[in-house]
């Protein structure tokens, strides 16, 4: 029928208004509103900073360390925010998935792309660190700079897809992610330069550059702070450091996809 | 033009729900008990549920709480998958079963209807298009930029009404949400009904209200006990359920199907009207007249009859039983015939219908039930009595002859 609307443009449509909704709500009655999500990053930057510059000073031999700390900040708490969000999305709109026939996989992308919301605008801070800073930005590879974000984007989508669903059953997930997030948090080479990881044990940096996390937020640093930073593909064979990162995150969002569709069926009745 | 599709097509549609006695909703208890055989109840909701709703239709879905009647509800609104048997929806399809999903009461009017409209599968491009309406048919316009925790809940009603109603999409499925709102909005909601009828779009209406199954649907289906009992005429449809619905019958175990009891201990033989043409009985508004029930006692049991009458439109008027005329009454085995007298004067003009059943004895209120015994009702039909009453001196109206006098 002519008068029919794809089902993509109803889904565009949803996803739409869930985001909007979910970024009117977050600050809604709060005095400084947009503020306190540009405070949290920032106040963790300032502690950071100070502790590794002035107490331990790690990062005395990278170049602009306080903007390649902030972007690795900034970076992490996106993806805290968006896997920690969409473990709950469909728990947390259980009363729409109840009422409505409502495409399921939109709730859990909307909070994705929520996060993706805050993540823009603290690159802004971003920006404004690295025109302060002066970082050495390589210009003939920004171009790949938006690959790296999708693919960052996919990677959570495809934990939060997993996540939600499981979450939907086992309400254990709540913590356990927690858990995780916080052996990642030291995983990945966030607060302290890889190249003290790489030159303590190079074996286990090794496993740590195949964390998509690593090899995402190196790249970035490589690309827009200083070409200084150690990357996936300096410390592993290249073929290895380009194939393993993205073959995680295709498995983690096509199992991600299939898992979650299959169980998105009977989330009414385990809800 | 070849015919068209039907827009909902239901086939063998079952659906199972899984009850467990213990709910795992940790890890832990999963762990601990894995490899333990699950122990669950198997609940049939539906129990194969087949029909179709044509192009245009405004089909009714009656049944008692519990009976499956909002299980198919959701089924046929997607919410639900099913466990069995196949639904195939031919066009885009709002549900009204519960409105204002997703309403927040920290957004403005506006900011909800679009947030609304999105939920209910409403485009951008749609929403922006029909926003005027929706604001002009809720009569809120002043409102559109307060937060909606500052609308009273009619407001949010409205609102919320107004929104599913501009959605309109091809098919409507509408759960009983007239009983919101003032006297006014309701007689609106009434009136949208009979344009949405007149306009030909299909709708699916589900309600216990006999009288709305009959002033809007075509057809209505009713259900029991996860099971289609009949799809027919909305009249009958709302007869069978009232004489389903009335005190006792819902409380015995087996309720009965479209059937009638086999091999009671009492039968019903015939219902007739006295007289010359003892199935189709013309009367003046003036004249008494009068219905047999003939019987036969199998087993000598206390029984009561239930003697009712209908009227054209198949409202059921009145329910004479015997509990106080006949006290413990237990007719002896063999044939008998009951015969019960009715007042002329009492009915106006129209064609009334009449239909009895059986029922074990039992003084009302007591804490037994009545059972129901035999039933002679509308599964019969062409062979129920009817009563025509022609004229009408008094040119009164209404559904009874009500005795009243001007000074």
């Amino acid at each position: 029928m002519a008068s029919n609307p794809s089902s993509a443009a109803v889904r565009r449509t949803l996803l739409r208004q869930l985001v909007i909704t979910d970024f009117k709500l977050r600050y809604q009655g709060s005095f400084l509103g947009y503020f306190w999500s540009l405070f949290k990053p920032m106040m963790m930057f300032g502690v950071l900073f100070v502790v590794f510059t002035y107490i331990i000073p790690t990062g005395k031999d990278v170049p602009h360390f306080p903007v390649y700390l902030l972007l690795g900040i900034v970076i992490w708490t996106f993806f805290i925010e968006a896997t920690t969000m969409g473990l709950g999305s469909i728990v947390g709109r259980g009363d729409l998935i109840k009422k409505v026939s409502i495409s399921k996989i939109s709730i859990v992308i909307s909070s994705i792309l929520s996060a993706g919301v805050n993540l823009a605008l603290n690159s802004i801070i971003v920006v404004i660190f690295m025109l302060f800073n002066g970082a050495e930005v390589n210009w003939l590879l920004v171009p790949f700079v938006p690959l790296l974000l999708i693919e960052l984007i996919v990677f959570a989508i495809g934990l939060a897809l997993i996540l939600s669903a499981l979450y939907v059953r086992f309400r254990d997930f709540a913590p356990i992610w927690e858990i995780i997030l916080q052996v990642l948090f030291y995983a990945t080479p966030i607060i302290y330069p890889f190249t003290l990881a790489f030159n303590a044990h190079p074996t286990i940096a090794q496993i740590l550059a195949l964390s998509p996390l690593t090899q995402i937020i190196q790249d970035l640093r490589m690309i827009l702070i200083t070409p200084a930073t150690l990357t996936t593909h300096q410390v592993l064979p290249v073929v290895w450091s380009y194939v393993i990162p993205s073959v995680i995150v295709l498995s983690l969002i096509t199992f991600g996809y299939l898992y979650f569709k299959k169980r998105s069926k009977y989330f009414v009745e385990d809800l | 033009m070849a015919k068209q599709l039907p827009r909902i097509s239901v086939q063998h549609l079952s659906k199972e729900f899984k009850l467990p006695h213990e709910r795992h909703s940790s890890l832990k208890s999963t762990i601990l008990n894995f490899g333990q055989k699950k122990t669950y109840e198997r609940f049939r909701a539906l129990d194969d549920i087949s029909f179709q709703v044509e192009e245009g239709e405004f089909f009714g879905i009656v049944g008692r709480n519990g009976s499956g009647k909002s299980t198919l509800l959701k089924l046929l609104a997607n919410i639900y998958t099913p466990s069995g048997g196949k639904v195939n929806v031919n066009g885009r399809l709002t549900p009204f079963i519960e409105l204002g999903v997703g309403f927040n009461p920290e957004l403005t009017g506006r900011e909800n209807i679009f947030l609304n409209g999105a939920i209910l599968g409403l485009t951008q491009k749609e929403i922006e298009s029909k926003y005027d309406e929706i604001v002009a048919f809720s009569e809120l316009d002043r409102f559109m930029d307060q937060k909606l925790k500052n609308y009273s809940s009619g407001m949010q009603v409205r609102l919320a009404f107004s929104i599913a109603i501009q959605a309109h999409n091809d098919i409507l499925l509408i759960d009983e949400v007239l009983a919101v709102g003032d006297a006014n909005f309701q007689r609106k909601c009434y009136k949208v009904f009979k344009d949405i009828k007149k306009s030909g779009k299909t709708v699916v209406f589900v309600t216990h209200d006999m009288g709305a199954v009959q002033d809007f649907c075509d057809r209505a289906l009713m259900i029991e006990d996860s099971k289609v009992i009949m799809i027919g005429k909305p009249r009958e449809v709302a007869l069978r359920y009232e004489m389903a619905n009335l005190p006792g019958r819902s409380a015995g175990g087996n309720e009965p199907g479209s059937d009638r009891p086999e091999n009671p201990a009492v039968k019903i033989d015939n219902v007739y009207v006295v007289g010359k043409n003892n199935k189709l009985q013309t009367v003046s508004q003036e004249d008494s007249f009068e219905i047999s029930i003939d019987y036969t006692v199998n087993v000598p049991t206390e029984i009561q009859f239930n003697l009712f009458l209908t009227n054209q439109e198949g409202r059921y008027l009145c329910g004479i039983n015997t509990t106080v005329a006949l006290e413990n009454f237990k007719p002896e085995k063999g044939s008998h015939t009951l015969t019960c007298h009715f007042d002329g004067g009492q009915l106006n003009k129209g064609e009334y219908t009449a239909a009895a059943a059986i029922y074990t004895y039992c003084k009302w209120p007591s804490n037994q039930k009545p059972e129901l015994i035999d039933v002679f009702d509308v599964t019969y039909g062409e062979n129920l009595p009817r009563i025509k009453v022609l004229d009408e001196p008094t040119y009164h109206s209404g559904m009874f002859n009500v005795k009243a006098r001007w000074e």
